[in-house]
């Protein structure tokens, strides 16, 4: 969705002054998230999970959000869906769906909003299903919440769904049991839960994590399909950037609850300007290239999230961060888009990292 | 003995030769319910000694309830003495105790029999006349051969193991005759001869005097034979008297109705004022205790007196206490002290125990003065004629004379002291403070006792009754206790004092009293037929026994016992050492 | 017995049916082992302990019994057979029946003759059906209030685990857990019955079949106080495994379904939380059925329980033998239907 957010970078002050750092949101996102914070009270302290979040999502696109384990992935997308437990969580920001901003809405008006307009997929489909109930009876009540219609009519309405994202014979299996699904087919089952209610926006939180290979492709594809057919806003999240660059037109990269690099697909990864971004990179498996050769993990590990480096949270782990200077540990970089649409959070300068990417990353990939 | 509860087994065998007239002469002393003093007055004791709220309203149901179970509805089977109480109510004896409130019920009279036993010239031979007129529930008439036939049958003790053996052991019996069931139609005219139907003649092995006594038992409650079920006979005895069985439940409940064939003018003593009974079994005590208090129950009919946590209430308010008695049972709880476990064989090492041990200790071990009993001072209590007003270890405020114990324990050698292992049973709360207190008191004297505790059933037969096991395991002292079958010093010492009764196998009462002289003059008292000497004579082996320093008398026991709150002709009587359950009306 | 975790699976109609069977059998023989047990703690042990036949059979005499009475009881007994004899005398009468001596008849104790109690001189079998309503009464009432009751606080704790609500509840159920039942039953008989009369005195009880009105109004009372206790225990048992529940994966995809909170917490929370309730359920019902002993004994209630106890405090053996039997037949009943109710449950369990 190249037109989305990255391209659109109108500002109104209200959104400038956020570390976000996108303005006012293109009028078809779907969805927009500026200068998200997502806090977590704990006996150790304050857990900042996600710490200054902004992206948009129009309609009919993907977003991929990758990141590290830990990056505050799980916590952007359990936000917007409000999932988060009451009581446990502050959060500060703004989430807008279809126009209605939900942070700080009514409990129940986010209840009325999820499975209807904004649906999730996630990671574990045997522990994410009711293991005491039929496949067919979870699709059943996810379709009957919104929809007041009778149980046939819900039912017939699961075997359809069920069918349409590939579960053969399933007028018969509508009534097996979790346990008796495989696992890409419970993953098929929870999609076809997700799209019940036909949402306009799908959150498949690592959809594909726990699936062995050619499932994890056949499911791909299905999201794919069905994104097609239903012409929903995605959100794809995964660890994976293989697995969204296929699939997202624009993508999100996250490191330590933030947003460090968001642009297009094409932008990412033919160009990517973050010096996390480029570990990333650097560390992903491709088929085109010798599998033997080179593997390079990013060194170190994430911060802790209770304290988190007062600069750029990716400064003890950066490899460049003694050519910026005493910035990279002071302060905090700013989320900017130096080119038009293609937003990062670094200090190096615009020259430099060109320089860098032309001469030492992008031979090496 | 063992179980408060239970009445003690008269030993017969040792009965000896006991001339006839004896007990039946000294009936007809003090009279009967009519002139006996009334009171209307709720207050403490007001039924003890005195009728509380005379009354002769009929009807109303009295519930009684039970905290076990008695051991037999059947009267043939059963040696309790609150079941003997009660079966008055459906069953009736040649003999009864009058009913009456305090030394009244010490007087005999004829129930089915037209009055008292008409002893042979030795009082070998005893002959009854029965009234007429006398009818079972079912109309029939009761004749001698169905009093002979009650006691026949219940010398099948495989069938009735719980009925006490005097008849067995007394009568004179034909060779190998083994009961009404298995020796069925063999005559047993040698033992009781039934001329007529209103003669039986009972044929006594040795002279007895007490016979009548023993006819006041349920054992020889007449039971018709064509009804007799056996075993199962107690799911409804066949009644001679005022009730008669209605429901019966076992293990949980029974209702007794008036019996429309019980003919009261054959009857002065029984009033028969409530329409019906009920009886509750195997009801948690404490709740029994409440009920009462509340006014939902009327009787706890085993008469052994409220719980200690009853009793703190009862005590501390005076509106339960005006609701409560406290009579005085012809029950002893004691402490035996074995003559054959050093040093004991001294005379004044024993008496340094007596003069040492405190006695308001021994009280309140046994819960104090009202659920324990009197400070006794010697072995007979005070309800048995002949028992002495002596106190033959006196000390200040009954608290123990140490100065004495220690001049008792140079006198024997000791001065500093011995060591002893007290014996009581594990069962028994109070025995065990008991051990304690004497632990405790003992030790002033350098005494060193250690408390031993025993399971209650093996107690006489294993352990503290066991003679070569008492002396092997130093048992110097051993808690002990016993209740009179009836209320002379027979009834109370024979089975205490009488050396002959020591079983070296095990399994006597008496553990400590070894005394020639004392047997002897037993046997000269079962002989007295002389009322006054013969007393006196019990009065001289209680003071030998305590010159001699063999029992430590603890308390005469003493049972606080709750009336029900609309009970009317409420008394104890003395025989049974709780409510008359005969006399009782409702309000 | 297999807990009600280890199990084996059966899947369609006949192997279910294989499996019920072979669950049957493996109760019977433990049955038949436990009977075992019982007998050799009450028949052999004190034969070791150097009992003889006589000193067994003086319980079931009077205290004053002669020697022969005695002899008597012990040959009537049986106890001068060899023990298996005497085991096998007792095992072969619940099928066959036995017969005894009434004195004036014989009397036939028809199978299943669990023995005879020669202290009562009744056969053990007719006293257990008959004690056997008012623990059935009794249980039945208890467990359906503290199962709602139970359940009920402990749902709702979890739910807002932290609140006044939940901190009080907790208290309240940590006292009733502690608070043995002799004292609250004691106590509420004291005040509810003697005091204010609102409820029946102790050992009040009616019949379900003779007056179901009167029946209830009288085990209210035992109703209340037993289940006050396991409501306690219930309410923290709920608590705790909503709490695990509410954090499964599976209720954030309820949640995320928009299902209200109620159906969450009751339809998928209560739900996933029920295996262990359920299981322990059947277990504390079972073991209540074979007699709910201090609730009888504090409210006088001659149930199975009051039975036991009085059979135990009279060591009358035969009553001691059978009734245990019949709560271990209990036990071991309810252990099966708690495993087949596993199976309804959890359809893993019934069709993996
Ligand atoms: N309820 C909570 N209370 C406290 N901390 C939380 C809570 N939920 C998440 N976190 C923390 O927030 C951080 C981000 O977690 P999140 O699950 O979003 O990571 P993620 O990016 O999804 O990682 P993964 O790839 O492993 O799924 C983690 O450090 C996690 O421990
Ligand atoms: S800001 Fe500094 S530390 Fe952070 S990524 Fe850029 S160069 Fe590295
Ligand atoms: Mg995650």
């Amino acid at each position: 969705m190249s037109p989305a957010a990255p391209g659109t970078t109108t500002g109104s002050t209200a959104y400038e002054t956020g570390i976000g750092g996108l303005g006012e949101p293109p009028a078809n996102a779907y969805l927009s998230v500026r200068d998200l914070r997502v806090h977590f009270p704990t006996d150790d302290g304050i857990v900042k999970s996600v710490d200054g979040l902004s992206f948009d999502l129009a309609r009919g696109k993907t977003l991929g959000i990758v990141g590290e384990s830990g990056s505050g992935k799980s916590v952007t997308s359990l936000s917007i869906m409000g999932l988060h437990k009451p009581g446990t969580v502050r959060m500060q920001g703004s989430i807008r769906l279809d126009g209605q901003e939900l942070v700080g809405a009514p409990a129940e008006t986010v209840r009325g909003l999820r499975g209807k307009k904004m649906a999730m997929i996630f990671q574990d489909p045997l522990s994410a299903m009711h293991p005491f109930y039929t496949v067919g009876d979870q699709i059943i009540e996810a379709y009957q919440v919104h929809n007041k219609v009778p149980k046939k009519a819900a039912r017939a309405h699961a075997i359809d769904l069920l069918g349409r994202v590939g579960i053969p014979q399933p007028n018969k299996r509508v009534d097996d049991y979790p346990h008796q699904f495989s696992g890409g087919m419970r993953q098929r089952a929870m999609i076809a839960m997700a799209l019940s209610c036909d949402p306009d926006l799908l959150i498949a939180d690592e959809p594909t994590t726990a699936l062995d290979v050619t499932v994890q492709a056949q499911i791909l594809d299905l999201i794919r399909d069905l994104q097609r057919d239903f012409d929903a806003a995605v959100i794809i999240i995964t660890h994976d950037l293989g697995v969204v660059a296929e699939l997202a037109d624009d993508i999100l990269v996250m490191y330590a609850g933030r947003s460090v690099e968001y642009a297009s697909a094409h932008g990412v990864f033919n160009e990517p300007q973050h010096p996390y971004t480029w570990g990333l990179m650097a560390s992903m498996p491709r088929l085109d290239r010798d599998p033997a050769d080179r593997l390079m993990p990013i060194k170190g590990t994430p911060p802790s999230l209770i304290s988190v480096p007062p600069g750029c949270p990716f400064s003890p782990r950066c490899a460049y961060a003694a050519r910026v200077g005493a910035a990279c540990v002071t302060e905090r970089p700013a989320f900017h888009a130096p080119t038009s649409a293609h937003y990062l959070a670094c200090h190096l300068d615009d020259g430099e990292r060109m320089q860098i990417w032309s001469d030492e990353i992008e031979p090496n990939l | 003995m063992s179980n408060p509860r239970k009445k003690r087994l008269l030993a017969v065998t040792a009965a000896a030769a006991v001339t006839a007239l004896g007990l039946a002469a000294c009936s007809g002393s003090s009279g009967g319910s009519n002139n006996a003093a009334t009171t209307t007055t709720a207050a403490f004791d007001a039924a003890n000694g005195k009728i509380f709220n005379p009354s002769d309203k009929k009807g109303g149901t009295i519930t009684m309830a039970d905290e076990g179970e008695p051991d037999s509805t059947d009267p043939g089977d059963s040696y309790y003495g609150y079941t003997w109480d009660l079966m008055r109510l459906y069953g009736r004896g040649l003999v009864m105790f009058d009913v009456a409130p305090g030394d009244g019920s010490s007087k005999l009279s004829g129930d089915l029999a037209d009055g008292l036993g008409k002893p042979s010239e030795n009082a070998k031979t005893w002959t009854y006349k029965l009234k007429s007129g006398l009818k079972f529930e079912d109309g029939t008439a009761i004749t001698s051969k169905d009093i002979k036939y009650a006691i026949t049958r219940t010398l099948d003790k495989d069938i009735f193991p719980d009925a006490p053996t005097y008849f067995d052991d007394l009568l004179a019996w034909p060779a190998d005759y083994k009961g009404a069931y298995k020796s069925k139609g063999v005559d047993v005219k040698s033992a009781i001869d039934t001329p007529d139907d209103s003669t039986i003649i009972f044929h006594l092995k040795n002279s007895f005097s007490g016979f009548d006594y023993l006819m006041t038992t349920s054992q020889a409650y007449p039971v018709p034979e064509a009804k007799d079920t056996g075993a199962k006979y107690k799911e409804h005895p066949i009644s001679s008297g005022p009730y008669m069985f209605a429901t019966y439940e076992a293990g949980k409940k029974f209702t007794l109705k008036r019996n429309p064939n019980w003919d009261a003018a054959t009857d002065p003593q029984r009033k028969a004022l409530p329409d019906g009974y009920e009886y509750s079994m195997n009801v948690n005590q404490d709740d029994i205790d409440n009920r009462i208090i509340a006014g939902d129950l009327d009787i706890h009919v085993t008469g052994t007196g409220v719980t200690p946590a009853t009793q703190g209430k009862v005590l501390s308010d005076p509106n339960l206490k005006a609701r409560a008695d406290n009579p005085t049972l012809a029950r002893l709880w004691y402490t035996s002290i074995p003559t054959t476990v050093a040093p004991l064989d001294n005379k004044d090492c024993r008496m340094a125990i007596m003069y040492a041990m405190d006695r308001t200790a021994y009280q309140t071990a046994y819960g104090g003065a009202f659920a324990g009993g009197a400070i006794a001072t010697s072995l007979m209590p005070p309800l048995i004629p002949g028992s002495l007003k002596k106190d033959f270890y006196p000390s200040q405020d009954n608290k123990g004379d140490l100065t004495k114990a220690k001049e008792a324990l140079t006198k024997c050698g000791k001065p500093d002291g011995f060591e002893i292992t007290m014996a009581f049973r594990n069962e028994r709360p109070k025995e065990k403070a008991l051990a304690e207190a004497f632990q405790q008191q003992l030790a002033k004297v350098g005494i060193k006792v250690t408390p031993k505790g025993f399971a209650k059933k093996d107690y006489f037969s294993t352990y503290a009754g066991n003679p070569p096991y008492v002396k092997a395991n130093n048992i110097g002292l051993a808690a002990n206790g016993w209740g009179a079958d009836w209320n002379d010093g027979y009834g109370f010492l024979a089975q205490i004092v009488d050396s002959r009764v020591i079983r070296e196998t095990g399994g006597s009462s008496n553990i400590s009293v070894r005394m020639p002289e004392v047997d002897k003059l037993i046997d000269q008292a079962a002989v007295e037929t002389d009322n006054a000497k013969r007393e006196a004579l019990y009065g001289q082996i209680d003071t030998l026994v305590m010159d001699n320093a063999v029992i430590y008398p603890g308390v005469w026991a003493k049972a606080l016992l709750v009336r029900g709150k609309t009970l009317t002709n409420v008394f104890v009587n003395q025989a049974y050492g709780m409510y008359d359950y005969t006399s009782l009306g409702k309000q | 017995m297999a807990g009600p975790v280890s199990r084996g699976r059966p899947p369609d109609a006949l192997p279910v049916l294989t499996y019920v069977i072979r669950r049957l059998i493996a109760a019977a023989m433990l049955l038949i082992v436990v009977s075992m047990i019982v007998f050799t703690i009450f028949y052999v042990f004190p034969r070791w302990a150097g009992a003889t036949p006589e000193t067994l059979a003086t319980r079931y005499v009077g205290r004053t019994a002669t020697a022969e009475t005695v002899h008597l009881a012990a040959q009537r007994l049986g106890f001068y057979d060899p023990i298996w004899v005497q085991y096998w005398n007792w095992f072969k009468a619940i099928f066959v029946g036995s017969t005894y001596d009434m004195g004036t008849s014989i009397e036939h104790c028809p199978a299943p003759c669990l023995g005879y109690s020669f202290q009562s001189k009744t056969p053990v079998w007719p006293d257990l059906l008959d004690r056997a309503p008012v623990t059935f009464s009794l249980a039945a009432g208890a467990s359906i209030i503290w199962l709602l009751f139970g359940v009920t606080v402990g749902v709702v704790s979890a739910v807002r685990k932290g609140s006044l609500f939940d901190r009080a509840a907790m208290t309240v159920a940590l006292a009733g857990i502690s608070l043995p039942i002799y004292f609250t039953g004691l106590v509420s008989l004291a005040v509810f019955s003697y005091a204010l009369g609102w409820t029946a005195p102790g050992g009040s009880y009616t019949p379900l079949t003779t007056n179901p009105a009167q029946w209830a109004y009288s085990l209210l009372l035992p109703w209340i106080t037993l289940s006050f206790l396991f409501s306690a225990t219930y309410a923290r048992f709920t608590r705790a495994g909503m709490l695990e529940t509410m954090n499964e994966d599976y209720i954030r995809t309820a949640r995320a379904k928009g299902l209200p909170s109620r159906t969450v917490t009751l339809k998928h929370g209560l739900r996933g939380a029920l295996t262990p309730i359920v299981t322990v359920f059947g277990l504390d019902l079972g073991l209540l059925l074979g007699g709910a002993v201090l609730t009888e004994k504090t409210f006088s209630l001659n149930g199975l329980g009051k039975y036991t106890v009085d059979a135990i405090g009279n060591q009358d053996l035969p009553r001691i033998l059978g009734v245990t039997l019949l709560a271990a037949f209990f036990i071991v009943f309810s252990n099966l239907v708690v495993d087949l109710l596993y199976a309804v449950i959890d359809p893993r369990v019934r069709t993996a």
